[in-house]
């Protein structure tokens, strides 16, 4: 296990008490962001992101499958996210435990439950067959601020995702010959068309320590975080999702700082988002 | 499962190469920052990263080894590598990869260096396109250059298979799933030992011998790409 | 100083054959013939072929400073993490306090910094390091800075010119640990300049001319704050 010298952490809090942090930035701003999308052919959507060092992939798997009773016309999505070992000399092999679990699910919630996926566009029979999309995110290098990168590739991912009509055919086509509307569908779609999406809220992510709050916390800012606030907010500037974490707390006017400077970021960020998918 | 496509039609195959012509490889070496050693490899469609952690010493205590380090090499296939989603996790078919992987690695790092010690390799697969444990270990190889651990030999990796009929080298997709044999193999490129070898299909005993020498020379040819990517990084740190 | 290039080798690459030089560090022999067993520099010195390595783990030799890290404190000892492939022991035999059995972490605790000098290395490589020494001591203040163990002889430079120069140009105090560790004290600005310079020297460390390059820009940028 890697430990955190405990001289490291008060360097930083001398630093953060001059308004300083130890790479320079001021305490909102993010560092260098790259998106690259279309990584990985075999998946319908991929993209690779980096902030500062930290490199993730996030790819996009389509299949046709039963929807839930109680939505039976519309599509699903299910999100995970893999910590693997050669991200960091501390990330074992394994069933995902309880941080990538919890990053799985802000990140799925994130995209979910602020409809970024218009799965009512994805019906090909009403309680029969139903499109998912599998969001499956490989963290690379860890350098701090996985939120942030992971969700950021999954949207880059999602953005250039067709639906892979080609590939499935012998499927719908199957559908088709017990099922008028899988036919309807068929004929209204011949061909991979891009998969349907709203405008994205885009999470920014914030660690406190020693009363201090920073944006974009690099490795050794999240190693001595007592507290975390993850805020994601759509082009309205609005609020879509956020996620406390770690055992430390927040007030109630840190809070408000936090979401005046992650709408500002996530402004900045979704312009980027646009420009790397070709909006 | 057979198929009614042609494999090997007037001396080329479906996607053009001629019997011993190898896919296109791409090197890129030290692409990760955490990593001490660390590997970016296409080839063909295939893209793998390996990256090396190690030597550290071996948990849990009961596996390490008094004498010399082990090496303990992880192949994974991303969910989203292939054209049916997989579901994250080893499955059987990996676990027998990072097993030989790790059997090939061990033979050429000089263990007694570091004994109670475990070198630790991962190697994702984030597109899949035929040749992928041949493709990991190499890249896996170059990895292990690069976390500056000791080695004899740097191993590489090629395969050679039967289509039609027709023996040549590096299988694509469709030759793989449609072909009459598959022979990935991993040799020590300084002595032509082989470190890894597996095959199914059919060979007569001829057809296996032209099939061995052809992904031996495979084997030499990537040996060289392998030693020209490190060597162009590292120059250029030098001049 | 020569300005010939720096010839890079690779593990496997032919160097030498016995019966004309003799088999230095970082290369092995098999049937008669030297070759390289890492990534490393050449050097050939009188008739011995070593191949100096470019990157890798810190191998512990007895005597070498090197900046620790406690893991653990137990009941009569320190796990000390001192950047190896292993973590070594701190005996309270070997820390100039007075400690009672299971009283450890009245002295040091997890995360504690030393600086330490390595007392054994065994044959199976367990690491034993002691504080027993006018230099050696538990550290208070500033921060640590990680560099490749190879690169550390060009940052200490030759006869300590370059860590001179550092200390000289940005008024730091400045332990560099043979394990990569790097411990840096002084105003922020100091210590930002002194991480930067290290970082240029690591990323050069093979080219020639570096400790003139880095006593230039120092200079320059101390010019520039006056």
């Amino acid at each position: 296990m890697t430990i955190t010298p405990s001289i490291k952490k008060d360097y930083l809090v001398n630093l953060a008490k001059n308004g300083k942090r130890a790479d320079g930035r001021k305490f909102d701003d993010f560092r260098n962001i790259e998106i690259e999308v279309g990584v990985v052919a075999k998946a319908e959507g991929s993209a690779r992101v980096k902030i500062g060092n930290t490199q993730v992939v996030a790819g996009i798997k389509m299949d046709i499958g039963e929807p839930y009773p109680d939505t039976p016309d519309e599509g699903v999505m299910s999100t995970a996210a893999e910590m693997i070992p050669m991200a960091s000399p501390d990330f074992e092999a394994g069933p995902p435990r309880e941080n990538a679990i919890e990053l799985s699910r802000v990140v799925d919630r994130g995209i979910r439950e602020s409809k970024v996926i218009e799965f009512d566009k994805l019906c090909i029979v009403p309680e029969e067959a139903i499109w998912i999309a599998f969001i499956d995110i490989h963290i690379l290098d860890y350098d701090g601020n996985l939120f942030d990168a992971a969700s950021l590739a999954a949207l880059a991912a999602l953005h250039t995702t067709k639906v892979p009509i080609e590939r499935m055919k012998p499927v719908i086509e199957k559908l088709a010959e017990k099922f008028p509307q899988a036919k309807e569908y068929l004929d209204n779609h011949p061909n991979d068309y891009p998969l349907p999406m709203q405008d994205p809220p885009v999470s920014c992510t914030s660690v406190k320590f020693n009363g201090v709050v920073v944006m974009d916390p690099s490795l050794d800012e999240e190693e001595i975080a007592e507290a975390r606030l993850t805020v994601a907010t759509d082009n309205k500037g609005d609020i879509r999702a956020m996620q406390k974490g770690l055992n430390g707390s927040f007030t109630v006017d840190e809070i408000k700082k936090v979401i005046k400077a992650s709408t500002d970021n996530g402004n900045k960020i979704r312009e980027q988002l646009y420009k790397s998918v070709g909006k | 499962m057979k198929s009614d496509i042609k494999l090997f039609e007037n001396g080329k195959r479906l996607d053009g190469r001629k019997p011993d012509e190898l896919r296109k490889i791409k090197i890129e070496v030290g692409v990760l920052h955490r990593a001490e050693g660390s590997c970016y490899l296409e080839w063909g469609e295939n893209k793998v990263l390996a990256a090396v952690y190690g030597p550290r010493e071996a948990v849990p205590r009961h596996t390490q080894n008094p004498l010399r380090a082990i090496v303990n090499a992880r192949y994974n296939m991303a969910a989203f590598s292939v054209d049916d989603r997989k579901r994250p996790g080893p499955d059987r078919r990996s676990r027998e990869i990072s097993k030989v992987t790790s059997e090939a690695l061990e033979n050429v790092i000089l263990l007694e260096k570091f004994p109670r010690a475990s070198i630790d390799v991962n190697i994702e697969v984030l597109n899949a396109e035929a040749g992928t444990r041949v493709a990991g270990i190499t890249a896996a190889a170059i990895a292990l250059v690069d976390a500056g651990i000791p080695m004899k030999d740097i191993p590489v990796g090629c395969a050679a298979g039967k289509i039609d009929g027709q023996v040549v080298l590096d299988l694509g997709k469709e030759e793989d799933n449609f072909g009459d044999a598959d022979l990935p193999i991993v040799i020590a490129p300084r002595t032509n030992e082989i470190l890894l070898l597996q095959m199914d299909g059919h060979f007569t005993p001829n057809e296996f011998d032209e099939a061995l020498n052809l992904a031996m020379k495979g084997c030499h040819d990537v040996s060289k790409m392998q030693k020209e990517a490190i060597m162009k990084k590292f120059e250029k740190e030098a001049n | 100083m020569s300005q010939e290039k720096r010839t890079i080798v690779i593990p496997s690459q032919l160097l030498g054959d016995v019966k004309n030089n003799k088999a230095g560090s970082g290369t092995f022999v098999e049937n008669g013939k030297i070759y390289s067993e890492v990534l490393g520099v050449l050097n050939k010195n009188k008739d011995f072929i070593n191949v100096t390595p470019i990157k890798g783990r810190y191998d512990p030799t007895p005597n070498d400073f090197v900046i620790g890290i406690i893991q653990e404190a137990m009941q009569s000892a320190w796990l000390v993490d001192i950047n190896a492939a292993y973590p070594a022991l701190l005996h309270v035999n070997e820390v100039p306090w007075d400690v009672d059995f299971g009283e450890t972490e009245k002295y040091l605790n997890h995360g504690d910094v030393i600086m330490a000098k390595v007392l054994s290395v065994d044959q199976e490589k367990k690491l034993n390091v002691t504080l027993k020494d006018r230099n050696l001591y538990k550290v208070k203040g500033g921060n640590i800075v990680d560099v490749e163990p190879t690169k550390v002889p060009r940052i200490i430079g030759k006869k300590g010119s370059m860590i001179s120069l550092l200390k000289k140009y940005t008024n730091c105090r400045m332990f560099v640990g043979q394990n990569g560790r790097i411990w840096i004290d002084g105003e922020d600005e100091g210590v930002k300049k002194v991480i930067s310079t290290i970082e240029m020297i690591q990323e050069e460390s093979l080219s020639y001319g570096l400790t003139d390059k880095v006593e230039k820009l120092l200079k320059k940028d101390a010019k520039d704050v006056q």
